[in-house]
């Protein structure tokens, strides 16, 4: 056997499989809310530091999903959505996600803090070490309110992208956190009922796992409902206005019936029907979070014409 | 076979390095103009660098 030969048995990892190592689709939503954090933020911003920062913000929210990947390859390779990912698939080693992970962290807060400002650095230092150790390693394993404390690194970063203009923390910014963090629980609950084999194969103690099904639909309504107020008191705010609210109201509404269809259902309904109201719930969520954060983002457009804002 | 032809695993590293070597030519560019537009805006460009330096010591404030 040459070496050639020995190497083309084990597949060797292209430039897509480090894109993917880190998980470019969580990536958008991180952008998409930092950048609305930043843009929404009463001080201006030169747009190329503004775009550096929101890079760096993704790069962070990158490397922390490097690390997720190493530490948890073991379970990512038992649950089908999570099977062909680089690690899993044999295309990365662990090792290598970890030293990646930890590389893009380290470049990503001192870039941050470097185009910025030391405390928004300081802030998405925080949000990876939450989500890496904090939730992959403590809380995953250990507990049905994962996702629920878990969640909150994933709502971080309206707040840095808030701290890149303004280098600090306002009731604005702690409410947009509050949006997103309230809306995690019951939009991977959703998906944690129509993927159900996923999780208790792999171990995962998910709500559906330790509580059951019921539970889960009844604290999908419960977030639901105490997210409606959170949602709207954003609006109140100074970054709020007519348009953030009238879309709020339609959006609350229209999540509060879809909680409450799923919680009325029975999981006999959910089976013959392939858990199409789950799915549709699940579905209607993404658009509730782009829609509020796009919201959002034409009272900002708006304002300099006397249109946007109260 | 013709000699020097790429064998199929060349060709998938030399995508990982072209992949590699643009991320890197972004950056510096990135650097670049980033220290453009701070130097542009006025910000502070010095420090201290191992001995004081009388320049940065802010002026003392005059008593009424």
């Amino acid at each position: 056997m040459t070496d050639l030969t020995a190497l083309d048995q084990s597949p060797e990892a292209e430039f897509g499989d480090y894109v993917a190592l880190l998980k470019p689709r969580v990536m958008s939503l991180v952008v998409f809310t930092a950048l609305v954090g930043l843009l929404v933020a009463p001080v201006q911003v030169h747009p190329l530091v503004a775009f550096t920062s929101i890079l760096f913000i993704a790069l962070g929210g990158g490397a922390s999903g490097a690390l997720n990947m190493w530490y948890d390859a073991d379970i990512d390779r038992i649950m089908k959505r999570t099977q062909g990912r680089p690690v899993p698939a044999g295309k990365i080693a662990a090792g290598d996600a970890l030293g990646l992970g930890l590389a893009l962290s380290g470049i990503s807060v001192v870039m941050l803090g470097l185009a910025a400002n030391w405390f928004a650095a300081g802030f998405l230092a925080f949000t990876i070490f939450f989500y890496a150790v904090v939730y992959t390693m403590w809380l995953k394993r250990s507990t049905p309110q994962n996702i629920v404390i878990g969640g909150a690194a994933g709502a971080f970063p309206p707040m840095i992208g808030w701290a890149v203009a303004t280098g600090g923390i306002s009731a604005e910014s702690v409410l947009m956190f509050a949006l997103i963090f309230m809306w995690t629980p019951p939009h991977f609950w959703a998906l944690a009922l129509f993927m159900k084999e996923d999780y208790s194969n792999a171990g995962v103690p998910m709500l559906t796992v330790t509580h059951g099904r019921k539970v889960t639909r009844e604290h999908i309504f419960g977030y639901t409902l105490a997210l409606a107020p959170l949602a709207m008191g954003l609006g109140l705010t100074s970054i709020g206005g007519p348009i953030y609210m009238a879309a709020a109201a339609v959006l609350n509404v229209g999540f509060i019936r879809g909680a409450w269809r799923i919680r009325a259902r029975s999981e006999e309904a959910a089976v013959a029907d392939g858990y199409a109201a789950e799915k549709a719930f699940f579905r209607y969520s993404l658009a509730y979070l782009f829609l509020h954060f796009g919201a959002l983002l034409a009272e900002a457009a708006l304002r300099p014409y006397g249109l946007g804002g109260w | 076979m013709a000699f020097g032809r790429d064998h199929e695993l060349h060709t998938r590293r030399f995508g990982r390095n072209l992949g590699l070597g643009l991320v890197l030519a972004a950056f510096v560019a990135l650097v670049f103009g980033l220290t453009i537009v701070k130097v542009s805006q006025g910000n502070p460009m010095q420090a201290y660098d191992h001995a004081p330096r009388p320049e940065l010591v802010p002026a003392p404030e005059v008593s009424q």
